[in-house]
């Protein structure tokens, strides 16, 4: 059975939690650029973590289905109906046959995810449903989508089933994911960094400025990285540095100075050097910076952030068997 | 060898700190630690990149924590291991290293030689010279990246060195053959590039359908051909 899209929004794509092991073919990870949101909303329709879900930019989007299904989306301060029943984010929802989804926004943050039970059912390319915007394959025809497309569905889970039949009176759940996975849109953004491998090539006052200082979103900025407008950051030296990785979360300084933070989409290798790097965690914050917004960086450990990541996942687990004892 | 940290998720492994001073030497040093890496199979190490003068070691961080007796030292773990597989067994030869260059049949016809005029100026040679000197070169492909299957490729003769185009063009054909700086390379894909274009490949660099998706891999060698406008349309695929 089909999901319709009957309005496209801005930049609406299909994406799973990305593509590894092609990044020595020249092939960017993508996949959601926030993966625990993708993650989340997965987990509360009753589908695998890495099930094809869409992703929406800035978007007005209309979707129709063709059968029963189970919803749930995290991301910015979006508006989401389904037959006059509000949505919020992190939680289950019903939709019936012939009912239409709705989404507006965002009044806050950029991005947001949603996770149809079944999941989106493209088939995968290189190990992933991932839309390549910029090498144009995956997802559907590896372009975002259309007014009038209609996407395959996957089987629904028995989760998802036991889902349907509990929702059929109320619609939306009395449970939900933590807020703070769930609606990661905020008024002013911190991005935690660790210190890049070139952070040698900075003075002390670059780096005071770096984490000092308020840089603004540039409109300039996509899915392959956010710009930024703010003190320029100057090197030490102009030793021309040879290519290597660079990775989602990496801030590089081009040679004007105004330092560009890496995203999902990025290209494999760079020559730009590496300040910081935007800590794992904290890509979902990276991922709802819009234009005109401004943020800060606060310097951390490489141990530190770790230690928030396995605390993350940590909870997440917690999370996962709570879920699953609602299914007994 | 020095290891260090990119973001909570990956080490880079710098076999070398230049690459100018002895492209062949670094590369294949490069690969054999790639090599050497893959079969290590590290727990939590999920891909492997080379580049000019790194391998970088994208890993799932939460795996190697696991694995980690003191959570906060994971990297340091990781890193250790990464030494210990680099320092077992012996080198060994690579895969590429007697394999026969890769053919590149490539339309230097003016109609896809955008900035053909433009390197022969440069060189203060005619344009036939420079498809010759193209043409008869022996190349190596140092790294694929930029986008999906581009070749990095050393080798081009000194007197063609050729510095990028100011601003760069918004749009570059697929299959298109060009010089930047020291460097050549082959656009897989219509792409925005500072490159100049001396020609055009009726070959895909990149198929995501195929496995492996790319024509080149870092380590093999390349030839360029030149061939007619006629001969172009027939290889096209």
């Amino acid at each position: 059975m089909n999901l319709i899209v009957t309005r496209e929004g801005f930049q609406t794509t299909i994406q799973d939690l990305g593509r590894i092991g092609f990044r020595q073919f020249g092939v960017s990870s993508g996949g959601a650029l926030d993966l625990h949101a993708l993650r989340i909303a997965n987990l509360l329709t009753g589908n695998a973590e890495s099930a094809a879900g869409l992703e929406f930019t800035q978007g007005n989007i209309r979707l129709r289905f063709e059968d029963e299904r189970i919803l749930s989306w995290c991301g910015g301060d979006y508006e989401v109906c389904v037959a006059s029943h509000l949505i919020p984010p992190g939680h289950s929802a019903l939709v019936l046959s012939e009912d239409e989804l709705s989404i507006s926004g965002p009044r806050q943050g950029w991005r947001g995810w949603l996770a149809v039970s079944g999941g989106i059912a493209v088939p995968p390319v290189l190990g992933s449903r991932s839309t390549d915007l910029r090498a144009n394959f995956g997802g559907l025809e590896g372009r975002a989508l259309r007014d009038g497309d209609e996407l395959l569905l996957g089987e629904q889970s028995d989760f998802a089933r036991s889902l349907i039949d509990l929702l059929n009176e109320r619609r939306v759940s009395s449970w939900s994911s933590p807020a703070e996975w769930s609606s990661t849109a905020k008024t002013k953004s911190v991005l935690r960094v660790i210190r890049g491998c070139d952070w040698d090539h900075f003075n002390a006052s670059t780096h005071h400025a770096l984490t000092s200082e308020t840089f603004a979103v540039s409109p300039d900025s996509d899915r392959m990285g956010v710009r930024f407008n703010g003190p320029e950051l100057h090197r030490n030296d102009d030793v021309d540095l040879v290519s290597e990785a660079v990775a989602p979360g990496t801030v590089q300084v081009p040679p004007g100075g105004q330092p560009i933070l890496l995203l999902g989409d990025c290209q494999t290798i760079g020559g730009y050097p590496k300040i910081a790097h935007v800590i794992t965690v904290d890509l979902s914050i990276a991922a709802q910076l819009r234009p005109e917004e401004t943020v800060q960086f606060q310097e951390i450990s490489l141990p530190e952030a770790h230690r928030l990541l396995f605390e993350r996942e940590q909870e997440l687990e917690r999370f996962r068997i709570g879920l699953s004892l609602r299914n007994e | 060898m020095e290891i260090t940290s990119v973001g909570d998720s990956a080490l880079i492994v710098r076999v070398r700190n230049r690459f100018e001073d002895a492209p062949k030497e670094t590369l294949k040093e490069v690969l054999d630690v790639f090599r050497r890496l893959e079969n290590a199979r590290i727990p939590g190490v999920i891909e492997l990149a080379p580049a000019y003068t790194t391998v970088a070691v994208f890993f799932d961080s939460v795996r190697v924590i696991n694995a980690t007796v003191e959570p906060n030292r994971a990297s340091e773990c990781l890193t250790q291991k990464i030494r210990d597989a680099l320092a077992r067994g012996k080198r060994k030869q690579n895969r590429q290293a007697a394999g026969p260059a890769i053919e590149i049949p490539v339309c230097y016809d003016p109609e896809f030689a955008l900035d053909l005029d433009h390197v022969a100026d440069h060189a203060r040679i005619s344009p036939n010279e420079v498809v010759d000197l193209h043409s008869t070169a022996h190349y190596l492909v140092n790294c694929i990246g930029f986008t999906p299957g581009f070749p990095y490729l050393t080798g081009l003769p000194k007197k063609l060195t050729t510095p990028r185009c100011a601003p760069p063009r918004k749009e570059i054909p697929a299959g298109s053959v060009a010089i930047g700086g020291t460097q050549a390379g082959i656009y897989p894909q219509v792409s925005p590039g500072g490159w100049n274009v001396i020609g055009r490949t009726p070959l895909r660099l990149f198929d995501a359908q195929k496995d492996p998706p790319v024509l080149l891999r870092a380590g093999d060698r390349v030839r360029f051909r030149a061939i007619t406008r006629e001969e172009f349309e027939a290889l096209k695929t």
